[in-house]
């Protein structure tokens, strides 16, 4: 398989609270074009930073070195270079209790040495009535070569649906905004492109007119799925797209998440805290530990020969169906 | 007896204006020193069950026995002096703590207003308590906001334990720590119960976590108990669809264990 994009010695530093916090070390990482990729990492890794990295969503004022190259041949020619089409994601918080370090990019940052080139238009590609702040606190792509990244190439699926999706405009019409947006489609072409994505998603027609209060969780990331990917990318991220779910319905969205990968011949980014979860669907696994990358193998080799001691640990912490109970290992009983 | 009984609970609401059962019918009990789950998917009535238990709810129909006593005809000095037997600890604990609070703050208010030990000597008392959850006596000083996730859940239980309860409700209190800390949480769990005989009402959607650290689950869908029984058991194979559904959704992890 060829590249799709490679990474080569990302750092990424930003402030907090005053303090430096370095959320990327020298990561060094090809992904591959077709393939699932996991990544996955405690609180603190840097997981959701290398994903923000590669979809340039990083706040301005975040310190960014080495680069990112993606493989030209890969997209369709750049008319324009637009932003990603994704849902902003506006809660800083992500569903773990970590410790203070890492994370994803708070609202804390500064600017930085970016400057203005950095800047993302806050009417393009972004939804309207969602950009304010957001848009603009954003910075572009960290260092590319060979070719910008056109916006409809990567989709974005953040972990809480709800702040993604506008509260006030019905599910359809958000969806074909993207379409509208990224595919220079009129209206009347976009909400049937929008009808026809909300299919794909298993969703019924009469979502189209649905406002987000009025839709389940799992329902609500449907939508947000069929968003990131009404542009057609050829790269799809989800960030901890399943982790608010419940067991259920996050199986129904991995499940989602491998049909439509599939069936586009998307590369897929899938960063999780799971390493379980992870394991059911990524062909390849990049474990993350305070910003480094750790390990980077084939699934079946991380989970059954795990080459790094951390590897190991996050595998035997797992706690599966056929764990032996903590109760029987400390002869506790009722 | 049992440390709690609960009969025939209910809870109705309306949601877009059509009544709504939150829980119908939901009877279990719980014994000294043993942890029983409630597992189900969300809107399955596990966290209405536990707001229900600890009364920052009222049921529409049923009975909770609280250490042999009608918890919901409890009231005033009675039912404050019961409660001190009761305590709870949620998955958030940044969000059920004043953050800019420190560790001594946080567990000398239980302590004060359950009259548990008097301003002098309640310094020693925190101290005791958060060597008891395996934290340096020195957190005391710091602010809740500036002490990692972890070990702001160790507070919520030091918290927990301060006044000696018979029963501790957990809401998803290990769900959202990364995994090398939940094993740690759940450790702690385990000791204490063993040592002090806590029973804990163990509200979870993970089965993988239930099946560690459980001795019975219900299982709830849709308000309902669609079945209950050994953690163990029920797991291995369930027989209610929501049971095998829960089951057949866990990630498994195919390893080769040496």
């Amino acid at each position: 398989m060829t590249a799709l994009l490679s990474i080569r010695d990302l750092s990424v530093r930003y402030r907090r609270d005053g303090v430096e916090v370095q959320a990327l070390k020298g990561i060094g990482l090809g992904v591959l074009a077709g393939e699932r990729l996991a990544i996955i990492g405690e609180s603190g890794s840097g997981k959701s930073t290398l994903a923000l990295a590669v979809a340039g969503l990083l706040a301005r004022g975040a310190r960014i070195d080495g680069t990112i190259d993606w493989q030209a041949s890969q997209f369709q020619t750049p008319r324009s270079v637009t932003p990603p089409s994704v849902l902003p994601d506006i809660s800083p918080a992500r569903g773990e209790i970590g410790s203070s370090v890492g994370g994803p990019p708070s609202a804390t940052w500064e600017i930085g040495e970016s400057g203005d080139d950095g800047l993302i238009s806050p009417l393009a590609g972004e939804m309207s009535g969602r950009t304010e702040g957001g848009a603009k606190d954003r910075q572009r792509l960290p260092p590319t070569n060979n070719t910008p990244v056109s916006g409809r190439d990567i989709g974005f699926v953040f972990q809480d649906p709800s702040s993604s999706l506008d509260p006030v405009m019905p599910v359809g019409k958000q969806i074909a905004e993207v379409a509208r947006t990224h595919l220079d489609l009129n209206w009347q072409a976009a909400n049937a492109k929008s009808k026809t994505l909300l299919d794909r998603v298993r969703l019924p027609e009469a979502t189209l007119h649905a406002y987000p209060h009025q839709l389940s969780g799992g329902q609500k990331q449907r939508v947000a799925i069929a968003a990131a990917i009404a542009a057609g990318p050829r790269l799809l991220i989800a960030d901890e797209a399943t982790s608010a779910l419940d067991t259920i319905v996050q199986a129904e969205i991995v499940s989602l998440i491998r049909r439509l990968v599939a069936e586009d011949g998307m590369t897929l980014l899938f960063i999780s805290h799971d390493i379980a979860l992870a394991a059911t669907l990524a062909d390849r696994i990049a474990v993350l530990r305070h910003g480094e990358l750790i390990e980077l193998g084939e699934t079946r080799q991380i989970v059954e020969a795990p080459r790094h001691a951390y590897t190991r640990a996050l595998l035997d912490a797992h706690l599966g169906l056929d764990a032996k109970p903590l109760l029987d290992r400390q002869g506790a009983s009722a | 007896m049992s440390v709690l009984a609960v009969s025939n609970l209910a809870k109705r609401y309306r949601r877009g204006g059509e009544p709504f059962a939150a829980v119908d019918d939901v009877s279990f009990e719980i014994e000294q020193a043993e942890t029983l789950a409630l597992a189900g998917p969300s809107g399955s009535g596990k966290s209405t069950i536990a707001r229900l238990v600890l009364r920052l709810i009222g049921p529409d129909a049923g009975r909770i026995d609280f250490e042999g006593h009608d918890f919901l005809a409890l009231s005033g000095a009675a039912l404050r002096a019961r409660r001190a037997r009761l305590q709870m600890v949620f998955q958030d604990p940044l969000a059920a703590f004043n953050p800019r609070a420190t560790v001594a703050r946080v567990l000398d208010d239980p302590l004060r207003m359950h009259n548990i030990a008097s301003r002098t000597e309640r310094p020693r008392h925190i101290a005791a308590l958060l060597q008891r959850v395996g934290l340096d006596a020195g957190l005391a000083a710091r602010a809740i906001h500036e002490i990692s996730g972890g070990q702001r859940q160790r507070v919520a239980i030091a918290r927990a334990i301060a006044t000696r309860p018979s029963l501790i409700v957990l809401d998803e209190a290990v769900s959202a720590l990364d995994v090398s800390v939940r094993g740690q949480i759940l450790e702690l769990l385990l000791d204490l119960q063993r040592q002090e005989r806590i029973a804990y009402l163990f509200i979870s959607h993970d089965l993988g976590v239930i099946r560690a650290i459980a001795h019975r689950v219900v299982i709830l869908d849709a308000g309902r108990v669609a079945e209950s029984g050994d953690a163990r058991t029920v797991i291995a194979n369930p027989q209610s669809a929501i049971g095998k559904a829960l089951v057949a959704a866990t990630p498994r992890l195919i390893r080769n264990r040496p």
